[in-house]
């Protein structure tokens, strides 16, 4: 029983952990960016949705969407200003760079927000449990595993089947054969990191009720967002996925059965499979 | 030209040679000492910053390695010498720093074989993970480490057995000063040496360096090992000179702090860490008087202007030294300040 029970949460945390971390698995996997501040942006959102829903009264489900397009504009504005004279820097540059601004909206969101942690008030149809083959399930993860799944399927077919996506691989690729062809590359660029951190604010709406919103939150998951994109490897989609859900069942299984070694666990397996796989489990050597 | 060999011994030794900037440093480091003994808190504190940053020189400046995880060297030296002096095993301060050092070393060499895989994203990562995995270590054997309160009540002996630890730092300073001098001694004549050369090849094409036989990875493991040592240092002296260790030690703040230091000061050149430690301490002390809580957002803006500035740039105008003295301390570290 108990054991279904891990299983059902873990699957549910890794989903959340996959939409919260596909952006960077783009920015970082794709484009060799290194954006240590991506939790910065998935905040961004969990906050919009926690303003939007406890302050101004708007139901849960409407506020998510806003939580997305919230980020997705920060997340425009900061690559067009930002971001974009630093893809050709050192890898040092960038990770200064990112770690900067995650400490700047670690403190800003403190100034603004407090620092005590923050729940998003749920309606009431999320809340409980219902009780499936026997076990029982909660209402809010079940959604989280539905949409997410949703969201993965889609993204996937995006990546794969559509004019945007080859684009996208394409610049990704040989961004100067690409603008070559005719792609104008900085706008897609731009158009992928926004799309980015627009997942990650919904990912943040999401989990505020699982991993909690407080201004910390790009510290405290950096490591894991890392975690998925590093060992996911960035050949394609799939990767981060499944890294996603190991994280996350392997996450919530340590936390049940070995409660006193914290993420120990987590921490290990991550050093093992690098050791083993320095390019990550689906990983390919870098194209730049 | 001469034979290579013969060539890699002529400019070794002449880069190696002291310049008259270096003499004005280490005394202007005596002379704030003998003039400014209402501030031996905080100069001691610039001291062990600035050894520590020489720390992640070694490794980032010198040989291009970067890590986000440099702490947990510095975390596992202070926690050493906090528990040898809390359970009185090694009584004597020196010695203990020593023993310290070589702990976090022992760690340093098990964990270089981890990071000497892959480019820098896994470095990265690898090293951000042995930090925290030290941090949930320390956190879990909380019956040993103290947990989240740390090491209380440790109670430091003489140092050599002459000189007691006295409340005004005085002692601790000038125990600092000797400390950071006889390892800046060892690492200037370590990055001087054809080791040392060897290095900045790695740094600038780790597989040119290894097309030219140097061995790159038994290298990067032993800067590795020695930069893991240094670090332990710094913290053992932390505890030594604060009498505390608690968990912060293993924080990726104070990781992050570190590179920001190295990088205001200057990558690549053995002053860069010490100067960047004045920097940081000046824009520390500028910035809490100005909103002590929100330190965190004055760190993140300067990281990001020194960034978006260009940190080549930035090296030459921030140092409001002579330019003479400044020339000569950047050609004392024999990058000649590039990086």
């Amino acid at each position: 029983m108990t054991f279904l029970t891990i299983l059902f949460d873990g699957v549910a945390y890794g989903m959340l952990l996959f939409v919260l971390a596909c952006g960077l698995a783009v920015t970082l996997g794709l484009m060799n960016f290194v954006n240590l501040a991506h939790g910065a942006f998935a905040m961004a959102g969990g906050y919009v949705c926690a303003v939007l829903v406890n302050t101004s009264g708007w139901p849960f489900f409407a506020a998510l969407p806003i939580a997305f397009l919230a980020s997705a504009l920060i997340g425009a504005v900061f690559e067009r200003l930002l971001y974009r004279h630093l893809y050709d820097r050192s890898h040092l540059d960038q990770v200064l760079f990112s770690v900067g601004l995650v400490f700047m909206s670690v403190a800003a969101v403190d100034f603004i927000m407090g620092s005590s942690r923050i729940f998003i008030k749920l309606p009431d149809a999320l809340q409980g449990q219902i009780d499936l083959f026997g076990i029982g399930i909660g209402r809010y993860r079940l959604m989280i595993i539905v949409i997410c799944g949703l969201l993965t399927v889609a993204l996937q077919l995006t990546l794969a089947k559509t004019r945007f996506g080859s684009r996208l691989r394409a610049a990704v690729d040989d961004p100067r054969v690409a603008a070559g062809l005719g792609i104008n590359v900085p706008q897609v660029f731009a158009l992928t990191f926004a799309f980015g951190c627009g997942l990650a604010g919904f990912g943040g709406a999401l989990s505020a009720e699982i991993l909690g919103l407080d201004p910390y939150f790009p510290l405290k998951f950096m490591i894991y967002f890392l975690i998925v994109v590093t060992v996911g490897g960035s050949s394609s989609i799939t990767g981060p996925f499944l890294a996603s859900l190991l994280l996350g069942i392997g996450d919530v299984a340590g936390k049940y059965y070995f409660p006193k070694l914290g993420p120990f666990v987590i921490y290990t397996i991550m050093i093992v499979i690098l050791i083993w796989r320095p390019n990550g489990l689906f990983g390919r050597t870098a194209a730049r | 030209m001469t034979a290579p060999a013969d060539n890699v011994g002529f400019h070794a030794r002449r880069t190696a040679r002291w310049h008259a900037g270096e003499f004005v440093f280490w005394i202007a480091l005596i002379g704030c000492g003998l003039l400014f003994p209402s501030r031996y808190l905080i100069m001691t504190e610039i001291l062990r910053i600035g050894l520590f940053a020489l720390s992640l020189d070694l490794i980032l400046g010198y040989a291009g390695i970067v890590s986000l995880g440099h702490a947990a060297f510095f975390g596992v030296g202070a926690y050493a010498a906090g528990l040898m002096a809390l359970h009185g095993i090694v009584g004597e301060p020196v010695l203990a720093l020593l023993v310290a050092g070589l702990v976090a070393a022992v760690l340093g060499f098990a964990t270089s074989f981890l990071v000497i895989r892959g480019v820098d994203l896994t470095r990265l990562m690898v090293t951000l993970g042995i930090a925290l995995l030290m941090e949930a270590l320390a956190e879990r054997f909380s019956d040993i480490t103290g947990g989240s309160d740390g090491l209380q009540g440790i109670v430091m002996q003489p140092i050599l057995g002459l000189f007691e630890f006295d409340i005004f730092g005085k002692v601790a300073f000038w125990y600092s000063v000797a400390v950071l001098f006889v390892l800046f001694l060892l690492a200037r004549r370590v990055v001087h040496s054809p080791f040392g050369l060897s290095l900045r090849a790695i740094r600038n094409n780790p597989l040119r360096a290894s097309a030219v036989g140097i061995p790159v990875n038994r290298r990067l493991v032993m800067v590795y090992t020695l930069a893991a040592f240094y670090a332990g240092i710094a913290g053992a002296l932390f505890t030594q000179t604060t009498q505390l260790a608690s968990l912060d030690v293993f924080s990726f703040e104070r990781s992050a702090d570190l590179v920001l230091v190295l990088v205001l000061g200057g990558t690549g050149y053995l002053y860069g860490g010490l100067i960047g430690a004045v920097i940081f301490k000046i824009l520390q002390e500028f910035f809490s008087t100005l909103t002590p809580q929100y330190w965190l957002f004055w760190i993140g803006l300067v990281l990001v202007t020194i960034v978006l500035i260009g940190r080549e740039r930035l090296q030459n105008w921030v140092l409001f030294v002579p330019r003479q003295v400044m020339r000569a301390l950047r050609r004392a570290g024999p990058s000649g300040g590039a990086t």
